[in-house]
């Protein structure tokens, strides 16, 4: 075994991680099997409408991973991190777009509709290279990663952290917004990307393709929680946790504190852009109203009701906030944010930790940096 | 000049990256050798003709009433402050005027703060772990192992701190007393040759106070150890050498007894004492 690889491998020696990927992988399974083999009207099947909601709730679940990486594990509140999904969303939508080809309403073979509306005669030249699958999914990484790179360089070399770093992380987002907002941009403006038809050649209306996507999307979630639980498992896992706690005191014993927040912000970023790429083709258009703060603060309230510096206990909140936004927008939307709020404000009271921390009072397991956590370090 | 020594550093400090084998050179004696240092900060003469040599070894503590140049001395040591003249040696070797503070502590100085400082969410394992001298930069510590030396090493100052059945409780539960052994371990695991310790017993028990006496004497013979303490009754316990700073320079040097009968080192400290009590 090749030393330098073993750090990835950790993980599958540990319970909780099994545990973990069992429970997700059974889920997929279920649903995957009620889905083929049960007959439409028997009241167990799972209908494609329902697969493209499980796997739209994945892909939020993957985001609040890698949320929780950063927040949870060195402490770097991201109230921004709704503009690494958007960008990952936006690469995979420039792809779908340059498949529809010249099946658009206006039959240009090159330009998409809204370019062909606002009379541009050729593509900017950021579109180039996005009818190649390939160079998208790099993109899918690349776009996010970099942006996180550029921003999180200038953030902590100057060593901004705290509510400054969060304030800026929200400004960020809202001035992509702002940007991509605009026509000019190139971006389709307020309407976004959308009218998508094939993702690899298949019809992304079929409820083969939609499967296909949410088993994709559960196997991205797995990976991604993997790499998560092999960093914050790895001694560099322990320096973040360090900084995290006692900055200073981390810098003092000769870690470059600054580099190893910039390593993991970026890895973090680039998993959201991982968790948006897969979402689009579910929901089927990506628009500027993703990088809005509401939805980044939304976010990070999906990974403190899970329970914080778990990666699993952002999984669970990630979900269950979101079906709950399911099942309230469908019953009484009105009552959404009400209920939000109120869910909220009951975790906080009665389950500091979130649902993990009760998971883990059950169990007495302890996992790695979810000790000693007081509520003054919540709200920081 | 400044070119040729500065390259002559960087081949030494090539050196340090093999901590077990530290080129200082101390075969004359001393480790740490301070010569007519004099530090004046807006014309306030905080360290006035400074000497003083410590012994490869030694366990030397250092007391004196408030504002007598303490803290300031170690400062200079470590290289957080520049003397305004007067030569600082490690060894016979290295020049510490010459040198930064990474630089420095990568020689094998370590220096403990007053406030103990440890990482509450990690193990006091993992704590130690963080602390040991090894490649600190991203990949290798992203794929570093654990294995049996790493483990040996702590396991064995796990036991000199007697924080050994404590390896897997966070630091977070600790006392305020097991916190300042942490934080000594922790400046153990970097392998220093001077351990320079402010004030390890403030806020201690007197059960604390002994043990953490015994953990430095045990410490004194594998390396130097400077302590700076106010405590009496505890410098009484440890100290085989007491140093008496006085306005920035030695006002008397030799073992407790001869100290404490010196009749300028009482008027100092009833002086001080009085003062003290007029506030």
């Amino acid at each position: 075994m090749d030393s330098s690889r073993l750090w990835l491998l950790r993980p599958f020696g540990e319970r909780s991680t099994l545990i973990f990927l069992g429970v997700l992988l059974a889920a997929m399974a279920l649903v995957t099997l009620l889905h083929v083999a049960v007959p439409p009207g028997h009241p167990l099947y799972v209908s494609a409408y329902t697969v493209n909601l499980f796997g739209k709730y994945l892909s939020y679940a993957l985001l609040a991973v890698a949320v929780d990486l950063v927040w949870g594990y060195l402490g770097i509140l991201s109230l921004g991190h709704g503009a690494f999904f958007a960008l990952g969303g936006y690469a995979m939508g420039m792809y779908l777009m340059r498949q529809i080809g010249d099946r658009g309403v206006y039959g240009h073979p090159v330009l998409p509709d809204f370019m062909v509306f606002l009379n541009w005669d050729s593509l900017p030249w950021y579109w180039h290279g996005f009818d190649m699958a390939g160079f998208a999914f790099l993109m899918v990484l690349l776009a996010p990663g970099a942006l996180a790179l550029v921003f999180g360089f200038l953030a902590f070399r100057s060593r901004v952290t705290g509510v400054y770093l969060s304030i800026i992380t929200q400004a960020l987002t809202f001035a992509l917004m702002l940007a991509f907002f605009r026509n000019e941009m190139g971006f389709g403006g307020n309407n976004g990307l959308t009218d998508f038809r094939e993702i690899l050649g298949f019809n992304l209306r079929s409820s083969e393709t939609r499967l296909g996507l949410f088993l994709a999307t559960g196997v991205a979630l797995a990976l991604g929680y993997v790499l998560c639980r092999a960093i914050v498992t790895s001694k560099l896992g322990r320096v973040c946790v360090a900084t995290r706690d006692a900055e200073a005191r981390t810098r003092f014993l000769g870690y470059r504190v600054e580099r190893f927040q910039l390593f993991v912000f970026t890895v973090s970023a680039m998993l959201a852009g991982l968790a948006g790429a897969l979402y689009v083709p579910q929901v089927g258009i990506i628009n500027p109203s993703e990088f809005s703060p509401l939805f980044s603060i939304e976010i990070v309230l999906w990974v403190a009701l899970g329970g914080r510096a778990t990666l699993y206990g952002a999984v669970i909140g990630a979900i269950l906030v979101n079906y709950a936004k399911t099942v309230f927008t469908g019953v009484m939307p009105d009552a959404w944010l009400f209920a939000l709020g109120g869910l909220f404000v009951l975790v906080t009271v009665f389950l500091p930790k979130g649902v993990a921390g009760l998971l883990a009072l059950r169990y007495r397991r302890r996992a790695v940096g979810s000790g000693a956590f007081s509520g003054k370090e919540a709200s920081a | 000049m400044s070119i040729l020594s500065s390259l002559a550093n960087r081949d030494r400090v090539f050196d340090f990256l093999v901590p077990a084998e530290s080129p200082v050179d101390v075969r004359h004696g001393p480790i740490l050798y301070l010569e007519d240092v004099t530090v004046s900060f807006d014309g306030f003469k905080a360290i006035n003709d400074l000497n003083l040599t410590i012994d490869d070894g030694e366990l030397r503590c250092i007391i004196g009433p408030n504002g007598a140049g303490k803290t300031t001395m170690m400062d200079i040591i470590t290289g957080k402050t520049r003397p305004d003249s007067g030569k600082v040696w490690f060894g016979s070797r290295h020049d510490l005027l010459t040198m930064n503070e990474p630089q420095i502590a990568s020689l094998g100085i370590g220096r403990k703060f007053q406030k103990p400082t440890v990482f509450e969410a990690l193990t006091v394992f993992e704590n130690l772990e963080l602390a040991m001298a090894a490649d600190k930069r991203i990949l290798p510590t992203l794929t570093a192992r654990m294995n049996g030396e790493i483990r040996d090493r702590i396991d064995e100052v796990l036991l000199t701190i007697g924080l050994a059945e404590l390896r897997e409780r966070p630091a977070g539960i600790l006392s305020h007393g097991q916190k300042q052994w942490l934080e000594i371990g922790m400046l153990l695991m970097q392998r220093p040759r001077l351990l320079l310790v402010d004030e390890p017993v403030a806020g201690m028990t007197e059960q604390e106070m002994e043990r953490t006496a015994e953990l430095l004497t045990g410490l004194a013979g594998k390396q130097s150890v400077v302590v700076v303490e106010h405590d009496m009754g505890f410098v009484r316990s440890i100290a085989r050498k007491v140093t008496v700073l006085h306005q920035g320079s030695v006002l008397a040097e030799g073992s407790m007894d001869q100290v404490s009968c010196d009749p300028r080192v009482v008027e100092v400290y009833l002086g001080a004492e009085a003062e003290e009590e007029a506030v």
